[in-house]
């Protein structure tokens, strides 16, 4: 087993990794530290909430869990890259156009030049005229 | 006004900061997380949120001024007019169906191409520019109108955005009927800037 590197949303885990092939295998009780899921009795867990599993193949190999099997679980797509040793665990589609759907602003902290952060929602109670730009 | 750059860097935003010496809020968002949660495909894209925090004005393509409506077609009075109308009370923004017609939702291999990004924005950051470039070019396949990609990740490939390479990239995607720009429609009921 060596490290691994999990993006997941805005924070990069190293967790123990084993890989075979396209296959990254990871250590349970890594997955429930670095990522906060949990299996047990055919449900994947976090704090907040649980999924059953009805595939316990495709998650599950020799006790340890499939990465990829683990992003189907949690309906999160995974850009994988076994030659550097990391992936990234992009958000959800459903959920993202679920946010959407629902017209409340999503809520996000981005650093201005001088690194200070700045909540969008700190800024409640004023219209906002939100720009995305680039240089590009 | 809050304003993002989606840029690879700070620095590549800082020189068009200095100089518009903004009184707003300038952020810079190098892993395209504010591009990820309101589904922005390409710059300059606006939304507006009224007091209660809720999108009244989804997605729509601006510009503060008419410098490139030669290029874009898009006049600039045609938002800021609204916006102004908005802002003081004249004019509401769009009803909550219209917001809903208008808002693009992101598909599963939008989401994917996001995720191919994040890793190779990652494997950039640390000197990795061959393993990232592998993800940028996937990310691109998936999600072919996604130009914070298929273009945003061109400074990171050694590539101009404004050079050939895009100049081409460009005309594929206009040539096969596809705008690049995707304004709101100028319906009357979308509270236009134009004469109503």
């Amino acid at each position: 087993m060596s490290t691994f590197t999990v993006i997941d949303g805005e924070r990069a885990v190293e967790v123990e990794a084993r890989i075979e092939g396209e296959r990254v295998l990871l250590d349970p009780s890594a997955v429930k530290d670095a990522l906060g899921w949990e299996y047990h009795d055919g449900q994947l867990c976090s704090d907040m909430m649980c999924i059953p599993i009805d595939d316990a193949a495709g998650l599950l190999r020799d006790g340890a869990i499939e990465l990829g099997g683990l992003a189907r679980a949690l309906d999160r797509p995974l850009a994988l890259d076994v030659a550097e040793r990391a992936a990234c665990l992009g958000a959800s589609a459903r959920e993202r156009a679920e946010a959407l759907a629902s017209q409340i602003a999503p809520d996000f902290t981005l650093p201005d030049l001088d690194g200070t952060p700045h909540a969008l929602s700190s800024y409640r109670g004023k219209k906002i005229l939100l720009v995305a730009w680039a240089s590009w | 006004m809050i304003a993002v750059a989606l840029d690879k860097t700070a620095d590549d935003a800082r020189p068009w900061i200095e100089a518009a010496h903004p009184t707003y809020p300038v952020l810079i968002d190098t892993r395209h997380v504010m591009a990820d949660l309101y589904n922005v495909v390409n710059v300059p894209t606006i939304l507006w949120i009224d007091e209660r925090g809720r999108i009244v004005r989804p997605n729509d393509v601006a510009f503060g001024a008419d410098t490139f409506k030669h290029i874009t077609g898009l006049e600039a009075s045609r938002h800021l007019g609204a916006l102004r109308a908005w802002v003081q009370g004249e004019r509401p923004a769009l009803t909550a169906d219209e917001v809903r017609k208008h808002q693009p939702l992101p598909t599963a291999a939008d989401q994917q191409a996001r995720a191919e990004f994040g890793l190779g924005q990652w494997l950039w950051s640390r000197g990795g520019l061959d393993a990232a470039e592998r993800h940028f070019v996937r990310g691109g396949e998936l999600a072919p109108h996604d130009f914070t990609i298929r273009r945003g990740t061109m400074p990171m490939r050694n590539m101009d955005p404004m050079g050939p390479k895009f100049r081409e990239m460009l005309q594929a995607w206009v040539g096969g009927g596809q705008p690049y720009y995707r304004p709101l429609p100028d319906t009357s009921g979308l509270a236009s800037g134009l004469a109503s």
